[in-house]
């Protein structure tokens, strides 16, 4: 067993009544919360999440936390790849200094809704519309034992939706796979590669046709080819029309 | 001296409405320092937060005591009720009760008990007629579990939720009650129960030993208290293998299987935290009970208290 330390904190005659209980975090491991959120984990924890994690979102896909978890605990190579690549962007380099969030309380949606057709901030107000789905539904990372690739992983589960957007794909099995594709090529994320090898599994033989003859090469073609689209501002560029944006990046027209 | 005794008053009165201060800014963080877990926290603190960690578990608290004991829960809890060995019209209280395990094994066993009863009467009668036979089929029938009650207790509402529905699923509604209620301070008479179980529960109790006392004041005389309760291991070897399971597979089972690590961290941590066998039977003394005994089960991983209001 590991030591187990208990932190005692003053807490009488202060008033509070409770509501900084996220501060108190048990010391485990050895190792402090370094963000909120943050549960330390030994490597056997993390293996263990790891393959729990990908079971049961094998099993019941509608477990996105599980989807997550897999991500943060196997994401140890691939993200402070990602984050070194956004370092050495100008672009990239400045969100992460200005760590910007997408959220609905972040986001002006009645401005983006009143953009002319074609553009970042309509096309994808249109999306969330569509499907369904707001970016409030994120899960934080828990997992991941450095500060900043904790915002990394949030800043590629913030995007996500933007990729639908970019890449015209809705959110029912098919979108997500091929997204799941172009995102693996992208980033390099494990999740995303089994993400995108084992999603195609719980599809019909006609989709999973267009899936290979069309859709995944156009997304490993687009990704090879695209630059890192976490080095992309996209707050700044909701004006932007989507066409343009493209190009900018890389991607090519879906068919 | 009734010279002195304004100015002492007003001295006190001050003095008091000081204390008086400290007491209701203290009385905000509410009340003495407590555990949760490996935390320190406050009595109301920790109360709020196991409510919260088995609101959040409730529905999916079956499944995680299946998966974190591979199922070896049931056992004890059958032995248990075997040891508690209730006859058919006992008047039996769960507290902390939540889903009802004990509660329909108590029932399930009396069943049987009272099944095995008829069936000696009946060989007994060896001479009725048809007609009289099949009336006393009839009249005890009725009486399936005879005048056997159990009354099952809990301070959790989700609990006691899932625990009704369960009672639906699997068909038990005769002689099955469900209150609400805070083991510290029960909403019964006293004398009222001839036995008290808690299984698992009082390891969440904030004041234990006020839980002990509430206890024995509902007992009937001759009533029997049961615990049954994760304990302290003895055996080094299989104390450090549990160890290592239950920091580091447990909550990992938490996240998977419920998406909650930090009830399941709590509850590992709880068990370290919870007193071992011979000061538990001291505490249980302490409240008054007579004959007080336990039995390790499991090298100590759970151990069963038993004790009796004489």
């Amino acid at each position: 067993g590991t030591a187990r330390l208990s932190r005692a904190e003053p807490r009488a005659g202060d008033g509070r009544s409770g509501e900084e209980e996220e501060e108190e975090e048990e010391v485990e491991e050895g190792c402090y919360q370094l963000y909120p959120g943050h549960i330390p984990t030994s490597p056997l924890q993390k293996a263990l999440l790891a393959a729990g994690s990908a079971v049961m979102a094998l099993c019941d896909p509608y477990r996105h936390d599980m989807v997550a978890v897999l991500g943060e605990t196997t994401g140890c190579l691939a993200l402070p790849n990602l984050r070194d690549k956004m370092k050495r962007h100008p672009e990239g380099y400045r969100i992460l200094q200005e760590r910007p969030r997408i959220r609905l309380s972040t986001l002006d949606m009645d401005r983006l809704r009143g953009l002319p057709d074609g553009t970042l901030g309509r096309e994808y107000v249109r999306f969330l519309e569509d499907n369904k789905v707001s970016p409030d539904t994120r899960m934080p990372p828990k997992f991941v034992d450095d500060e900043e690739l904790a915002y990394v992983i949030q800043r590629y589960r913030e995007v996500h939706d933007l990729m639908h957007t970019l890449l015209g794909m809705p959110t029912n099995m098919l979108g997500e796979v091929v997204v799941k594709w172009f995102e693996a090529v992208q980033t390099g994320l494990p999740m995303c590669v089994l993400g995108a090898a084992f999603g195609p599994v719980r599809l019909s033989t006609r989709k999973l046709q267009v899936l290979a003859t069309e859709l995944v090469p156009w997304a490993i073609r687009s990704g090879r080819n695209a630059s890192c689209i976490l080095n992309v501002y996209y707050e700044q560029r909701w004006e932007q029309p989507v066409e343009s944006l493209r190009e900018e990046i890389g991607i090519f027209p879906p068919p | 001296a009734v010279g002195l005794c304004p100015y002492r008053a007003l001295l006190a009165r001050r003095g008091g409405a000081l204390r008086a201060l400290c007491g209701s800014v203290r009385g905000l963080a509410a009340g003495a320092e407590t555990h949760f877990g490996f935390q320190t926290v406050t009595e109301a603190e920790r109360r709020e937060k196991i409510y919260r960690v088995f609101e959040s578990v409730a529905k999916k608290y079956d499944v995680m005591n299946d998966s974190m004991t591979l199922g070896i829960h049931r056992v004890w809890k059958d032995i248990l009720v075997h040891k508690m060995n209730p006859t058919p019209g006992t008047l039996l209280l769960d507290v902390a009760g939540g889903t009802g395990d004990i509660a329909f094994r108590f029932i399930n066993y009396v069943r049987s008990v009272r099944e095995r009863q008829l069936q000696r009467k009946l060989r007994h009668h060896q001479n009725l007629s048809w007609q009289e036979i099949a009336e006393s089929y009839e009249e005890d029938k009725s009486k399936s579990l005879g005048d056997s009650q159990v009354v099952v207790c809990d301070i959790n509402k989700e609990m006691l939720k899932v625990g009704k529905q369960k009672a639906q699923h699997l068909g038990y509604s005769k002689g099955l009650s469900w209150v609400l209620g805070n083991a510290e301070e029960l909403p019964f008479d006293d004398d009222k129960f001839d036995v008290y179980t808690i299984a698992f529960g009082i390891r969440n109790v904030t004041r234990i030993d006020l839980a002990l006392q509430e206890a024995y004041r509902v007992l009937k005389p001759g009533g029997r208290f049961l615990c049954l309760e994760f304990s302290q291991v003895s055996n080094s070897l299989l104390s450090r293998l549990y160890d290592l399971y239950s920091f580091q597979v447990i909550p990992v089972l938490g996240e998977v299987i419920a998406g909650d690590w930090k009830s399941y961290q709590y509850l590992v941590e709880s068990i370290r935290r919870f007193p071992p066998q011979e000061e538990f039977k001291a505490m249980i003394e302490d409240a008054g009970f007579f004959k007080v005994d336990y039995q390790n089960l499991n090298l100590g991983i759970v151990a069963i208290h038993s004790g009796f209001k004489l």
